[in-house]
């Protein structure tokens, strides 16, 4: 793939085909029509990451939605990876989004199953689920490669309008540990022969277990059909590696982490030094084009995470 | 003036009822309210035919029966457990007192247990119907008069 | 068969004593199989009106009467007319499909559904009946080993899992759910399919379902 070949030109479309290590971070959107918020994280993230995913309705709670989120955050002079859930939306208003996110400058989208309703604050609601991930992602690969609607119709106005279709850059996730294991690579090459251009992992702390993974990854040849981006969480103490562990379906905390913070006289920053550690594993791991650092809340953690890996200052 | 009241026993009749039997026999004295109705089995008895009891005016119904792994029919008296708690829940919700519910484990040769759990059960459903007397009369009781 | 769920009794009770004279009207089907509305069902039922009525002194006069189904006409006989004619109002206790009969047959006739309607399923157990059916009105479940997606997976995902699987049980309830993915990939493992599973099947054509508004069968060659 070269600069010609681009699909949608977005910054973090450059850097990994560029063959940079990429780093993208997370950013949840306010529990409110508040735009201080959206200012101040973005601020933390600003220069430090390529790309920062702008998250829809996490955990069915409702937030500002994804593009709007987003928009504000491309103000403050950031890249968002905008997210589209299948929970709250059907495939009508999801292709008005796209094209209107497009219309508004977004490019990368991250297509997600979404999580039940029954997590978030509105248990009560009826879910869409028109489709799922896998569909999603073949619908925006339509869209922006066959410049055709799911319906099938051409994306232009009139007949003597032009085609304006959304070139996004598109992105799906990975649980590397979710059940059942030994089908977990055959739904990433799901993901990917529908259309998906980058992965984002979910947060890894068990490094043998996904190094595993990468290699059945490998085995199938993914590796060079996406860029994968391994995802981190830095741990901020004892009882959040238990509850992570304990409580995270398919998350798996090893012994030795959970030791090395209990003896630790700093938790937050032993959390801070593991992470460090394993994203330099991530890097040495072959088939790995990226970190995506998810630090729930901690925003303002992720520039001297950054750093610490040596992975600042970011190209441009 | 204490009313003597209707309970009706469902009786098994490998075990409870032949302890009935043996009861009368031994000369064991049970109060001469309690009609027991022989059943095949603990097993036969059903939901609605409790309820029907407390329509047709029982105050209580027992069901006496085999002790568990002695039951003739091997699992009657187990699901007659489960059918006698779960009418239970039933008489609370239509306001009911489920004590006036109850299942005994009698074997056949317990004719003096028969007896005894006749002669408690008959004080259990007389205090349960004294204490409904009394919160009836509260109930009633205005006129500023102190209850 | 359609699986059901008798109401609580207290919201029963609340519409029974709006009336002096009710019927309670059983269904001698599905919801018999799921004892929910049978015969001994509606004797149960109306002890229990009987009982709280006396209990809390309200004046109720309870008749019972079982059909065969209450989603056939023909079983709604002259027996049953007067019956329902000479009562104020009627519980019915059949699905929801039973109680609309009713309210079409007795049209001047206050009703009340006894029952909360839940879903198309079977026995499992005694005592323990499941959904397996959405009726999504376009039968795919020899795309999946024979375990439909669309009715027992939580999200309806044709391309699943979700990341929310884990040992085989479903995020949304990991106590009583079983992730439908889990048994889709083992009962196609058994069958030496699992390669089927690797296409990704298309978006589903939802017209067929109640989506695409309620739904009529017809049969010409069998209409009078």
């Amino acid at each position: 793939m070269s600069e010609d070949t681009l699909k949608s030109g977005s910054r973090l479309e450059r850097t990994l085909v560029a063959g940079e290590f990429a780093v993208t971070g997370e950013l949840g959107p306010p529990k409110s029509a508040d735009v201080e918020i959206i200012e101040r994280k973005a601020g933390y993230l600003k220069g430090v990451v390529d790309a920062v995913n702008i998250t829809d309705n996490q955990t069915a709670i409702v937030r500002m939605s994804s593009i709007a989120a987003g928009l504000l955050a491309m103000k403050h002079g950031l890249e968002p990876v905008i997210q589209i859930t299948c929970r709250d939306r059907n495939r009508l208003a999801i292709q008005a989004d796209v094209l209107g996110a497009y219309a508004l400058g977004l490019r990368n989208i991250l297509c997600l199953s979404g999580d039940h309703q029954c997590f978030g604050n509105h248990p009560t609601s009826k879910n869409v689920f028109d489709m799922d991930s896998i569909q999603l992602i073949g619908m925006l690969k339509g869209m922006r490669d066959d410049k055709v609607f799911a319906c099938g119709d051409e994306i232009r106005n009139t007949k003597k309008q032009p085609v304006v279709e959304p070139r996004v850059f598109i992105g799906a996730a990975a649980n590397p540990f979710g059940d059942p294991f030994a089908f977990r690579v055959i739904r990433l090459a799901k993901k990917v022969n529908a259309g998906a251009d980058f992965i984002q992992t979910q947060c890894i702390y068990d490094m043998d277990r996904f190094k595993q993974w990468m290699e059945q990854v490998h085995n199938k040849g993914l590796h060079e059909q996406v860029y994968i981006l391994a995802g981190i969480t830095p741990l901020k103490s004892v009882r959040m590696a238990e509850y992570m562990r304990d409580n995270v379906a398919g998350l798996t905390v090893p012994d030795h982490i959970i030791e090395r913070l209990k003896n630790a006289e700093d938790p937050k920053e032993e959390g801070q030094k593991i992470a460090v550690e394993q994203i330099q594993e991530i890097r040495e791991t072959p088939g790995v084009s990226g970190v995506h650092i998810m630090a729930i809340e901690a925003e303002k953690t992720v520039a001297g995470l950054v750093e610490k890996a040596g992975l600042l200052p970011r190209p441009q | 003036m204490d009313k003597e009241p209707n309970i009706i026993a469902f009786c098994c009749h490998y075990c409870a009822f032949t302890a009935a039997d043996l009861a009368g026999t031994m000369r064991q004295q049970y109060p001469t309210n309690i009609r027991i109705v022989r059943v095949p089995c603990s097993g036969k008895v059903d939901v609605n035919m409790i309820l029907e009891a407390f329509v047709e005016g029982a105050d209580g119904v027992m069901i006496g029966a085999c002790e568990p792994g002695g039951c003739h029919f091997i699992q009657g008296n187990l699901r007659a457990r489960k059918r006698v708690d779960y009418t239970k829940k039933l008489l609370e919700e239509v306001g009911v007192d489920p004590e006036r519910l109850e299942m005994y484990y009698i074997a056949a040769s317990q004719g003096p247990l028969f007896a005894q759990t006749s002669r408690e059960f008959t004080e259990r459903i007389k205090r349960i119907d004294a204490e409904k007397a009394k919160t009836v009369a509260q109930s009633q009781g205005t006129n500023g008069e102190s209850v | 068969m359609i699986v059901a769920e008798q109401k609580p009794f207290d919201e029963i009770y609340e519409r029974a004593k709006r009336h002096k004279k009710i019927l309670l009207m059983g269904c001698g089907t599905c919801v018999t199989v799921c004892m929910a509305g049978g015969e001994k069902e509606v004797e149960i039922l109306a002890s229990q009106i009987r009982l709280a009525a006396r209990e809390r002194g309200d004046d109720i006069t309870v008749e019972e009467h079982t059909i065969t189904r209450q989603c056939d006409d023909e079983f709604f006989d002259e027996a049953t007319a007067r019956k329902v004619a000479e009562a104020d109002a009627l519980i019915s206790m059949g699905c929801g499909v039973g109680v609309q009969f009713c309210a079409e047959r007795f049209a001047e006739k206050t009703i009340y559904p006894a029952l909360n309607t839940k879903f198309y399923g079977a026995t499992v157990e005694q005592g323990v009946w499941s959904e397996r059916c959405a009726g999504c009105g376009e039968c795919i479940v020899d795309q999946f080993g024979g375990v439909c997606p669309i009715a027992r997976c939580s999200k309806s995902l044709l391309n699943g899992p979700c990341g929310g699987s884990s040992d085989g049980k479903c995020e949304v309830d990991p106590e009583h759910i079983d992730c439908a993915w889990q048994l889709i990939y083992e009962r196609m493992e058994k069958l030496g399919r699992l390669d089927e599973l690797e296409e990704n099947k298309p978006l589903k054509d939802w017209t067929h379902h109640r989506d695409g508004g309620p739904r009529t069968v017809t049969r010409e060659d069998v209409k009078l």
